[in-house]
């Protein structure tokens, strides 16, 4: 086999290792990890915070307030409802707001202890844990479970699979459900289910998410994060010398083997040995399927599965916790102490994204505390440019669209101003109904003697909008148009 | 496609598509097997002393899913129009779709036209969701001219003062909407006299609605408005059944003032309203002719004048 050339740059001329043996598939069927249960402090953790996001996420939709659901998000009459909150399209903003936030949030948590995010939070690692769970109340542990693959077909085999795929299917669906439950209101779309009537995209929805789910959390899993997830990939780029990572202690556990039982941590030195006695449970534990020994790798998705395995093994064999440990890089070359480690977590990194995060929450819950309920747009009609009424009076007309992001009725005084003499010809009390959006032709008329003293042309008008129930302690909204005078 | 008017085009870009698709598959199936000798984790490319090139097999479902949507690619466009200008084995067009869906919407809205068709104006100005419709309808197909507020400007009749230049009965109204109406003033001043006569006819012409104007010059201009007269009238009210401008009252179509009706004196005028029968059903028509009707009544009670 010749090789192939390589251009030629600073590199120069170099031979090329040949790569894969001919004729051998350049693609490879993933073999399925069956990651083993594992029990401790994280571990806890995680399912603390499954319970906590799913409690959150299966539950919002069910929560009734001010005589509708919390949390809907109304697509076909465009309001977005949220608490005591209506937020219109033209809201965005806040949504932006809410992408910022959370990532500089990642950003930061990266920062200081790795991919918290990923290995506690994320939707993929959550409905894994409870996918995994199924699994493993049907096919038993990960030994169990290796055993049952390998089995022949049998009815025992059948009915763990079968059973298995049918409450995965069920979660699915549920979640689907719930996802679209978010859209439709919840109760809508449960007398919807008793009869079958769901409408296409609620079918489409409901089947796809809950497709997603089923096949993400049960098939996918690690594939997701290793070769979907862009976060997983630029969470790296977060990470400095400083950052706590899921680290094994080489200097403690090297070198690793099999010791006997009646070595204590006392002899180690003695026989020449470390503390790692090589039981691989901590690669039996990962959802990834990686040896954390080998050092910080890009599937690590900082579950921290193998701390609470190797802690579990160190107190059996009275060895001090912490072989596997979050850890920094600098701490683990220097032998430092956690206090040390936790020091240098005020550096200038973290105290950047820190401030800039804490200013953007700031700002938008300022933004949002000092909203208005209500929105103005003011546009000059299109049909009528100018006309001469009654008496000579010029007259324009506008379209005043008034947007209602309050759940009571509202009513406003529209009042203009900059240019003398003009006055509103049509009615200036506007009543809106709640979250309506109206569009009200408005009249606004200059008498013939200021018209004239304006001249021919645009000139500048400022509506004013007055809130009757902020009267007295707040400003009108000011809408800025122009006022034409014909020729 | 307008330019690419050559069937060659059609069977060019057939080919493209094609031959595009089977180059894919032809590089998924070359590129799937290793051609070197022996097995190595790197491609033995190495940057910044330390960063190589891994050459991990990609994973398998990769390559399924790039099967996929070449199988996809192919059933999508024997089904639908995609390879050049072949109709697809399903005949789907944008057009057939759109007039589909026109369709569907069309009979949905009859139930509710339906309802209205066979309510008079004024019954039907006191249903708030017909009139809702009629505003739609007014907005998207007649505000362009009448101002969103329907009260027109210089040329195009306001339409809530219950001064009607074709008559404000149902019939009238609806006569207007559907065959629309042109208004046409011919020049007058040869029929008047000489430019001193048309001046003291606009004088007159004012006068009748008491506007300012000059009492001797209008006095003058009495005896030429005979002219003007059998169009508008010997008492200058106009007649609907023409389409002739009531002179009485101070509503001035085209423009205020003496200037303004010398004007139209000396120029003459043809005014259009366009018909709106291809544009709109007659169900909907109705709508829109009640809810016109309702801006001069807003009480909802039909007057002698109009009905």
């Amino acid at each position: 086999m010749t090789p192939a050339p390589i251009p030629s740059g600073s590199f120069g001329r170099r031979p090329v290792i040949p790569i894969v043996p001919a004729g051998t598939s350049m693609y490879r069927a993933e073999k399925k990890i069956h990651p083993r249960s594992v029990k401790g402090w994280f571990s806890s953790w995680r399912w603390v915070l499954v319970v906590l996001t799913q409690a959150l996420f299966y539950g919002l939709p069910w929560l009734p307030w001010n005589g509708r659901q919390a949390v809907l998000f109304d697509l076909g009459a465009r309001r977005f409802y949220i608490f005591d909150l209506v937020l219109y399209p033209q809201d965005f903003i806040y949504l932006t707001g809410l992408l910022v936030v959370s990532a500089y949030s990642l950003f930061l948590f990266t920062a200081v202890a790795g991919r918290l995010w990923c290995g506690f939070a994320c939707p993929q690692t959550v409905y894994t844990e409870i996918f995994l769970w199924i699994e493993r109340r049907f096919e038993g542990d990960r030994t169990a479970r290796l055993r049952l693959d390998a089995a022949p077909l049998s009815a025992d085999k059948l009915w763990r699979k079968g059973g298995k795929q049918a409450a995965w299917i069920a979660i699915g669906l549920w979640t689907g459900f719930t996802f679209v439950g978010y859209f439709t209101p919840i109760l809508t779309l449960v007398s919807e289910t008793l009869r079958l009537s769901f409408g296409p995209w609620e079918w489409f929805w409901i089947v796809f998410y809950g497709f997603a789910t089923y096949g993400a959390a049960g098939y996918m899993r690690e594939q997701v994060c290793k070769y979907m997830c862009p976060y997983a990939r630029f969470q790296s780029a977060m990470f400095d010398r400083d950052t706590m990572i899921v680290s094994y202690d080489t200097k403690r556990g090297e070198p690793r083997g099999a010791r006997p039982r009646s070595v204590g941590h006392a002899g180690l030195a003695a026989i020449s040995k470390g503390e790692c006695i090589d039981c691989t449970l901590c690669v039996q534990v990962c959802p990834t399927g990686i040896d954390i020994r080998k050092g910080l790798q890009y599937e690590c998705i900082g579950c921290a599965a193998c701390v609470d395995a190797c802690n579990g093994v160190m107190d059996k064999l009275e060895y001090p916790r912490g072989l596997i440990r979050f850890a920094t890089e600098n701490g683990l070359e220097n032998s430092w102490g956690r206090k040390a480690m936790i020091r240098r977590v005020l550096r200038p990194r973290i105290l950047v994204y820190g401030t800039v995060l804490l200013a953007i929450v700031a700002g938008l819950a300022t933004s949002l505390a000092l909203r208005r309920p209500y929105r103005v747009d003011v546009i000059r009609d299109r049909g009528a440019l100018a006309r001469e009424v009654e008496g000579g009076r010029i007259e324009n007309v506008y379209r005043l669209q008034l947007m209602s992001a309050s759940e009571s009725r509202q009513h406003f005084h529209v009042s203009v101003e900059g240019i003398p003499g003009a006055a509103i010809a049509s009615s200036p009390d506007i009543d809106v109904d709640p979250t309506e959006s109206i569009w009200l032709p408005v009249r606004v008329q200059v008498p013939p003697d200021e018209a004239q003293a304006l001249g021919p042309g645009a000139h500048p008008l400022r509506f004013r909008i007055m809130r009757s129930a902020d009267a007295g302690h707040a400003d009108p909204l000011s809408e800025k148009s122009t006022f034409v005078v014909p020729r | 496609m307008s330019d690419f008017l050559s069937a060659g085009w059609s069977v060019y870009i057939a080919l493209a598509t094609i031959i595009s698709l089977a180059a894919c598959l032809a590089l998924l199936v070359v590129t799937a097997r290793g051609k070197s000798g022996s097995k190595a984790e790197t491609t033995g490319h190495v940057w910044d002393d330390d960063l190589r090139e891994l050459n991990n097999p990609m994973p398998r479902w990769w390559m399924i899913l790039f099967i996929i949507t070449i199988v996809f690619g192919t059933g999508y466009l024997l089904l639908y129009p995609g390879l050049g200008s072949a109709k697809g084995l399903l005949g789907w067009s944008s057009t057939a779709a759109l007039q589909q869906e026109q369709k569907k919407t069309d009979a949905a809205l009859s139930v509710v036209y339906a309802k209205y068709a066979a309510m008079p104006f004024p019954e039907l100005a006191k249903d708030r969701p017909a009139m809702a419709i009629g505003e739609r309808l007014f907005i998207n197909n007649c505000a362009a001219c009448h101002g969103s507020d329907a009260r027109g400007s210089k040329g195009f009749p306001n339409l809530t003062d219950n001064d009607w230049l074709h008559g404000g009965t149902q019939e009238a109204i609806l006569e207007t909407i559907t065959h629309g109406r042109v208004g046409m003033m011919p020049p007058m001043a040869a029929a008047v006299g000489g430019p001193a006569d048309v001046s003291d006819v606009a004088n007159y012409v004012l006068s009748l609605s008491n506007s300012p104007h000059d009492v001797a010059a209008a006095a003058r201009g009495a005896p030429k408005f005979v002219a003007c007269a059998a169009c508008h009238g010997t008492d200058g009210k106009g007649n609907q059944a023409i389409g002739s401008a009531n002179l009485t009252d101070d509503i001035w179509l085209h423009g205020r003032g003496k200037d303004a009706i010398m004007a139209m004196i000396n120029n003459g005028k043809t005014n259009v309203m366009p018909a709106q029968e291809h544009r709109l059903t007659r169900e909907q028509i109705h709508v829109v002719g009640a809810f016109v009707w309702s801006l001069s009544h807003q009480d909802g009670v039909a007057d002698a004048s109009s009905h």
